[in-house]
């Protein structure tokens, strides 16, 4: 009997296997080289091995010694690659700034000489024990942990302690609630507007109820860019709907709604409107149609019943259609990058801008961890919540 | 009782206005005659059809469209048909179970995210700026909607006609090639209908592995949108309602003779 069973499991086996290999290879690797990028640092390590050495047994606050100071040079010596000498002086100017003209300057001298160096007669920053601590740090380890703080706002200070970045000098906290608020308030116009449709769908039926659920599923088969592009188009100072409220009266110039906040939560709201609607009207055909009736045949009140039976029940609807409007949300590009203005945008456009715009791998790997791993915790208990559903009579 | 229902119908009807008004009110303008995207409409033609029709850019992009659209829509639907014919079962293996919610993973994680780490990788296998590495980043996404609707199919077939296939001595290929695949087919071709469409309308993905030479018709209309507006973006976004129409009614037609095997 348990021989044929492990055959089906075989044969069930290499029927996946194609696509496994497939989303392995081309969806689980790139989000693993994605988080590499985001915590590795190879380019010290790899270009300064003798000044690694060296700086090992170095107190970081004692002088820098003689044969640091002769290993780092020899180490300059031996870098023939301009990129990857341009590099290596990029990730130490980020640790320390300064490093963009000393390290030309150092790096000419040591070429230029073929015996030892006095570095701090060459240039009197290398007498300032903060350069050579970022050069110690940056040369001794091939991962970091640097842009993941940096990503929460956060860095260590010359001595290595994790301290808070100025003021001035990063936004991603800013960003991220900014972006968990919009999504919050997509989330609770969804409800709003979703939750009583549901409930007026679920309580009809024939072709009021085929018109209800194709309002929904018509917008959600079409484009996403079309659908921007006509809130993009609608929005607009001489659009539609700024047509419509001048020449009725109710405004005399047209009121700002595209580049601001506003445009992005209607744009958004419209989009994501179905994924909230459809949970919550499959749990409320599944509850039974007399559950009301016997309610109120007990002599509940027709608020009361509702409150106390069909509220509690569609709820389950609510929190499904919620975590997938709040998930989804989470992550929007397009919405935000074509309706919003600059300060309407969204974590998805800062890992973008660093990605494209910066080539700052590091940075856009780390905030893309931050957005990967809140939407996989969300959908971890997205599916939970609906295989109890499946499971519970 | 009455005030209820009056309420009812007026908010059913607002929200109803709310989803479907946005998507009808670009259709007219579309065929403007002006270069403005305004009401009211001055005169109408179909310039901006042709414009996207002949223009450089958008025929490219459009050809591109279709090259990306046929290469995707035949990976993801051969990929995502075989791994459905794996998880059919309806009493899965807990590894079954486990690679079922990886095939459905795509569908979650975010575009950007992905896009990231796909530009990263496919840069070092020389895939980006190649149209292989844009047709493999979109069946990434697409693949789940075949899984998903091949898989609700196979899960409806009554088992027993396979059984008295195999039981009449036909070979397990011959009851894939005769029974499994005629009776799957009608999920088969909406799994493929939702993988061109996914196809088309992929934007992020694009943005982070396409180069020029790949630009899809769905990526010229993000930077039409944000560089320089013109109502060819409303005859596209005409073609693309249209198109959607066509397409739900093609889903629908097959789901109905699904249905009729049953």
């Amino acid at each position: 009997m348990n021989q044929p069973r492990l055959g089906k499991q075989l044969i069930s086996l290499a029927l996946v296997a194609p696509l496994l290999l497939f989303l392995i290879v081309f969806f689980a690797l790139p989000l693993v080289t994605m988080i590499k990028s985001a915590v590795s640092d190879p380019v010290a390590a790899r270009t300064l091995p003798a000044t690694a050495r060296s700086v090992s047994s170095w107190d970081r606050t004692s002088p820098p010694t003689v044969e640091m100071q002769a290993a780092f040079v020899a180490d300059l010596r031996q870098i023939s690659d301009d990129q990857l000498f341009g590099d290596l002086v990029r990730r130490l100017n980020s640790a320390k700034s300064g490093f963009r003209t000393l390290m030309p300057k150092t790096r000419k001298a040591a070429l230029d000489t073929a015996g030892s160096i006095d570095l701090v007669a060459l240039d009197k920053r290398w007498g300032d024990i903060s350069y050579w601590q970022a050069v110690s740090v940056a040369a001794s380890s091939r991962i970091t942990d640097r842009n993941l703080l940096a990503a929460v706002d956060l860095q260590r200070d010359a001595s290595g302690a994790i301290a808070s970045l100025p003021a001035d000098a990063s936004a991603n906290k800013a960003i991220m609630l900014r972006t968990f608020v919009m999504a919050l308030t997509v989330t609770g116009a969804c409800i709003l507007i979703g939750f009583p449709f549901a409930m007026i769908a679920a309580s009809v039926d024939g072709w009021k109820r085929q018109l209800l659920l194709g309002a929904v599923l018509l917008p959600l088969w079409t484009s996403l860019l079309v659908r921007t592009a006509a809130w993009f188009i609608l929005l607009q100072d001489r659009g539609l709907i700024n047509s419509v409220l001048m020449q009725s009266g109710v405004t005399s110039s047209p009121i700002p709604l595209i580049f601001n906040r506003a445009g992005v939560i209607i744009a958004m709201t419209h989009v994501l409107l179905p994924f909230m609607v459809l949970p919550i009207f499959s749990v409320l055909i599944g509850i039974p149609k007399n559950l009301m009736p016997a309610a109120a045949s007990l002599g509940a009140h027709p608020v009361r019943a509702f409150l106390n039976v069909l509220l509690p029940l569609g709820l389950r609807g609510v929190v499904s259609g919620s975590l997938l409007v709040f998930m989804s949300a989470l992550g929007y590009y397009i919405t935000p990058a074509l309706i919003g203005g600059a300060k309407d945008q969204m974590i998805s456009s800062v890992i973008a801008y660093y990605a494209t715009g910066a080539a700052n791998w590091g940075m856009a790997g780390a905030l893309g961890l931050v957005l990967l791993a809140a939407t996989m915790i969300l959908y971890a208990i997205y599916l939970r919540l609906s295989s109890e559903r499946e499971t519970s009579p | 009782m009455s005030v209820l229902r009056f309420s009812k119908l007026i908010f059913g009807s607002a929200t109803v206005f709310f989803l479907i008004a946005p998507l009808i009110a670009i259709l007219p303008l579309a065929f403007t005659d002006s270069v403005f995207l305004n009401y009211p409409i001055p005169g109408y033609s179909t310039r901006w059809f042709v414009e996207l029709f002949t223009a450089g850019v958008w025929q490219r992009s459009i050809i591109n469209s279709l090259i990306i659209g046929c290469g995707t829509t035949v990976l993801a639907t051969f990929l995502g048909t075989v791994g459905a014919l794996g998880l059919r079962d309806k009493q899965l293996s807990l590894v079954l179970t486990t690679i079922k919610t990886i095939f459905l993973l795509p569908m979650v994680v975010p575009a950007v995210v992905l896009g990231v780490g796909m530009q990263l990788m496919f840069a070092r296998y020389a895939l980006t700026n190649t149209y292989l590495g844009v047709i493999i980043a979109h069946t990434v996404v697409a693949v789940p909607f075949v899984v998903v609707n091949v898989l609700a199919v196979l899960q409806g077939i009554d088992r027993r006609l396979e059984q008295a296939a195999a039981s009449l001595g036909a070979a397990p290929v011959t009851v894939l090639k005769q029974v499994t695949l005629p009776l799957a087919l009608p999920g088969i071709v909406s799994g493929a209908v939702f993988a061109f469409a996914t196809s088309l309308d992929e934007v992020v993905l694009t943005l982070f592995v396409a180069g020029p030479n790949q630009r899809t018709l769905a990526r010229q209309m993000f930077s039409t949108i944000r560089e320089n507006i013109s109502p060819a973006i409303a005859a596209a976004a005409f073609v693309f309602i249209v198109g959607t129409v066509l397409i739900a009614i093609v889903v629908n037609f097959s789901r109905g003779t699904n249905r009729a095997n049953e």
